[in-house]
């Protein structure tokens, strides 16, 4: 193992602002966040449908805004494999809401509430995730 | 004042993502190949968003109720099973396979990348699949 491209300060500071948006959500309205039900919801659900609707519109304005603000440039390296993007889109789909949450719903949300049933979903995701990165490694 | 809210919790928390670099699948599959050259920088985000949200979940959950709305709706749910296994390792397997998750994937597509937008379109699918064949029910 070789540590590389470690960005301890960006990545502590973004994710207590992460944090925050979780605390601000829950204040209010009440709901925890959890992005994969939001979206799913979005599409699916009559309940809260606006309210679902807003929040993912917001997190794609949230990084227009601070661009708008920063002068640093930001750049995503994405594969350029459009049929592993769609069945990578598939299994995300269709795995976060077979499971109930993603990262953010039992990573964040679950473990914040030291639930159980999230600790175990977060380390078999994060696991299968790091296996498969080591078997693609291999191909 | 809760669709206000809903908006503002989106754009922090897309603010959030931007500023730990989670919105680059590059950086989240830095983080799973640990056995290469690892980037431990998604821990962090966790650990982050988990100091802010975690002792404050404990908090505002003994209030009576959010600010804007009658009562708190969040799950619940302790049961360990199959789904939760099963759906945690599909998820993992696809983030492995594209290095994108949910929230980070929604808001890459203010960055306009037609992969990204690709990955989105593919999960929504995911999460219509599961819908009709109504595979989060069933046990």
């Amino acid at each position: 193992m070789n540590i590389v491209n470690f960005t301890p300060f960006t990545a502590t500071l973004g994710g207590m602002i992460i944090g925050l948006a979780v605390v601000i959500f829950f204040f209010f309205n009440g709901r925890l966040v959890g992005i994969s039900g939001i979206a799913s919801n979005a599409l699916t659900e009559k309940d809260n449908k606006f309210d679902n609707i807003l929040f993912l519109l917001g997190l794609i304005i949230g990084p227009i805004i601070y661009s708008l603000f920063s002068s640093k440039e930001i750049n995503i390296t994405i594969s350029n494999s459009i049929i592993l993007l769609i069945f990578a889109g598939l299994l995300v789909g269709i795995g976060t809401r077979v499971s109930g949450g993603c990262t953010s719903g039992h990573g964040i949300s679950g473990i914040g509430r030291f639930s159980l049933r999230s600790i175990i979903a977060t380390i078999t995701f994060m696991v299968v995730g790091i296996l498969t990165v080591l078997i693609k490694s291999f191909i | 004042m809760n669709k206000l809210i809903s908006l503002i919790s989106g754009i922090v928390f897309g603010i959030g993502l931007l500023i730990s670099e989670m919105v680059n699948p590059a950086k989240v599959l830095g983080f799973l190949d640990l056995f290469g050259n690892w980037d431990p920088s998604l821990a962090f985000v966790m650990i982050g968003a988990l100091i802010i949200s975690s002792p404050l979940f404990h908090v505002i959950k003994k209030r009576e109720k959010p600010i804007f709305v009658e009562q708190f709706n969040y799950s619940n749910n302790k049961e360990i099973n199959n789904k939760l296994i099963i759906g945690s390792a599909l998820f993992g397997a696809g983030w492995g396979l594209g290095g994108l998750c949910p929230g980070p994937a929604i808001s890459s597509i203010a960055l306009l990348n037609i992969n990204s937008i690709t990955f989105v379109f593919a999960m929504f699918i995911g999460f219509y699949i599961v819908k009709f064949f109504n595979l989060s029910k069933t046990s």
